[in-house]
């Protein structure tokens, strides 16, 4: 549908403009969506020029100068000596688990609140909708005290069950797909003798796949990009952001090698994003129109 | 006889029914969830409250109460009322990115090659990791970091001008708005999938129309395209006073907070765990809520209105 309307505008033509101003009008549409495009691209190919480069050739070249040789001694420092390998293995660890426990208890969750009406679950879902407004950062002024009481400083606990615990946006978005499932097909389920729990599992948990996937794509990307979390409650267990972040101190002056561990950073974002361009343009947008 | 036998039914038999089932399956499939969200949000969230009227330290020795001190001090001494400031930039860059976004977004869904190609580009930066945006963002504006001819990227293009380097991050009039630049660079991409959806939703039928009227093409985005998409126009303004009042990854790991650019959510966490005065902290933290609430009331009121 929304293919066919794009199609049509583009098809689209003026009908009275005299042909010159048309193409002068259209050269600039390229200029400047191309000087839009180079803001963008500017700082990223400087980032990859520098990091491969040698340290020396990076103090006296120009920042757009090409290496004489391409040097790839700077990633395998960012690999080994800038804790980015590690850093990749625990954001990877972290992202599984959490992915995991938030399609898990986020399903039963929409599940349980979408389907069944009573005053329990409506109460519950009252206070999901005003829980998702408070400020996550702000709020670990308060949250820090009690991971702290729990023993969870310095453990990968404490980042996990935050990620499962605090997404109020994957139950909504798996909410909203649920609406659109027929309740028929449960309750014929259940009248043959199907078990709620079967329900979950045999019908509900299947019909729910593209809503799955929504969300394992918003989540993944948000614990790959966050820093907070991972920098105030696993300071001694590096993520990718605290990794990168952590470099700035002893390589401060090394530019190049912390550029190579941007490089390596942004490689699996670009991979994603490539192969699932299109569905990330809709998921992420209809992730956050229901904020 | 069997009215009899339903009356009498044991608790396993009501638990395998209809209405134990219901229960059960809604008890154990929340709990987790629930008791999650009690020590994750619920109990801190509470915890706020109260501690922004004590005076209090990290490890909660001795709390004194202290009444409205807090809040007092807050919108008293320069010092926090400066972050709030500080979020006005930020503001000021959201309104240049929705009206540049919408440019963009125009331009992409008008007859065009290589559309995907340009929206590509522009739209990775928001999937980017916010540490290493930052770090590009420092060397693309920081002067001599190198001994001899190492420029920020910034000064190195404008030495192809002539124009001589400039120190932008320890200008204190120039800091601020490099960090709005940085911040737009990241998220503007986000808002142009935004409203190339919305003008795609627009129906070819009222182009049609308007092209028999005779319409050009300013008049065409003026009496289509933007009353089309208007309600997308004030969702997105909405999340732009928020995103500003809560500005925090970009400035914090770019300046750290330093030489003025302290956003209210950076003083936040400084106030809480740099200097350990918890329930100031806390009490901002009340303040950015509040702040939201209010934003959010505002925004239900108009979308209410519209429909």
């Amino acid at each position: 549908m929304a293919k066919e309307t794009y199609t049509s505008i583009k098809s689209y033509q003026f009908k009275e403009t005299p042909k010159s101003v048309r193409i002068a009008f259209q050269v600039l549409k390229y200029v400047f969506l191309v000087v839009c495009c180079l803001v963008v691209l500017i700082p990223l190919v400087i980032v990859l020029l520098g990091s491969l480069k040698t340290g020396t050739e990076y103090l006296q070249s120009n920042v757009f100068a090409l290496p004489e040789v391409p040097q790839f001694s700077n990633y395998i420092t960012a690999f080994t000596k800038g804790h980015v390998l590690l850093g990749l293995g625990n954001t990877f660890l972290i992202e599984i688990i959490s992915c995991f426990g938030t399609i898990i208890t986020g399903t039963m969750t929409a599940f349980v609140l979408q389907r069944f009406s009573m005053l329990y679950t409506k109460i519950v879902k009252t206070i999901f909708l005003i829980v998702a407004l408070l400020p996550s950062i702000s709020m670990q002024v308060t949250v820090f005290q009690i991971v702290n009481a729990m023993g969870l400083h310095d453990n990968y606990l404490a980042p996990i069950l935050m990620y499962i615990g605090t997404d109020i946006v994957s139950i909504q978005i798996f909410m909203q797909f649920l609406d659109n499932i027929s309740v028929s097909l449960d309750e014929s389920a259940f009248l043959e003798g199907c078990s709620y729990p079967g329900v979950y599992w045999r019908i509900i948990l299947p019909m729910l796949r593209p809503a799955i996937a929504t969300v394992l794509v918003i989540k993944f990307v948000g614990i790959y990009n966050d820093f907070y979390t991972a920098n105030l409650y696993i300071p001694h267990h590096e993520t990718v952001s605290t990794a990168l972040y952590n470099f700035i101190g002893p390589y401060g002056a090394q530019w190049e090698v912390i550029f190579a561990g941007i490089v390596i950073c942004i490689v699996p974002t670009l991979i994603i994003f490539l192969s699932l361009q299109k569905s990330i343009y809709s998921n992420l947008v209809s992730g956050s129109v229901k904020e | 006889m069997s009215a009899n036998a339903k009356q009498k039914r044991t608790l396993g038999e009501w638990l395998r029914g209809y209405t134990g089932q219901k229960y059960l399956t809604t008890f154990f499939f929340l709990l987790i969830p629930i008791v999650l969200l009690l020590i994750f949000t619920l109990i801190p969230a509470v915890n706020m409250f109260l501690f922004s009227f004590q005076k209090r330290d990290q490890l909660g020795v001795n709390p004194e109460w202290i009444g409205l001190n807090n809040y007092i001090t807050l919108f008293t001494q320069s010092e926090y009322l400066s972050t709030f400031k500080n979020c006005l930039y930020y503001l000021l860059g959201s309104f240049v990115q929705q009206a540049l976004a919408l440019l963009i977004a125009t331009t992409l869904c008008s007859k065009l090659k290589l559309a995907n190609v340009f929206k590509g580009i522009l739209f990775f930066p928001y999937m980017m990791n916010g540490v290493a945006v930052s770090i590009i963002f420092r060397k693309f504006f920081t002067k001599g970091d190198g001994i001899i001819s190492s420029e920020g990227t910034l000064n190195s293009i404008l030495s192809i001008f002539g124009i001589p380097g400039i120190s932008w991050l320890n200008d204190p009039n120039l800091v601020n708005w490099c960090l709005v630049f940085a911040s737009i660079w990241k998220y503007i991409g986000f808002d142009i999938i935004m409203y190339i959806g919305a003008i795609q939703s627009i129906s070819p039928d009222i182009y049609e129309a308007a092209d028999l009227d005779g319409a050009n093409g300013w008049q065409r985005f003026w009496y289509i395209v933007f009353p089309g998409i208007r309600p997308i126009v004030a969702l997105q303004l909405v999340l732009a006073i928020k995103g500003a009042a809560s500005v925090f990854d970009i400035p914090y790991i770019i300046t750290g907070g330093a030489n003025g650019t302290s956003t209210f959510v950076i003083k936040t966490i400084d106030t809480a765990f740099t200097y350990e005065k918890v329930g100031l902290g806390s009490a901002m933290g009340i303040v950015l809520l509040l702040i939201i609430l209010i934003i959010t009331g505002v925004q239900n009121l108009l979308f209410k209105e519209r429909k």
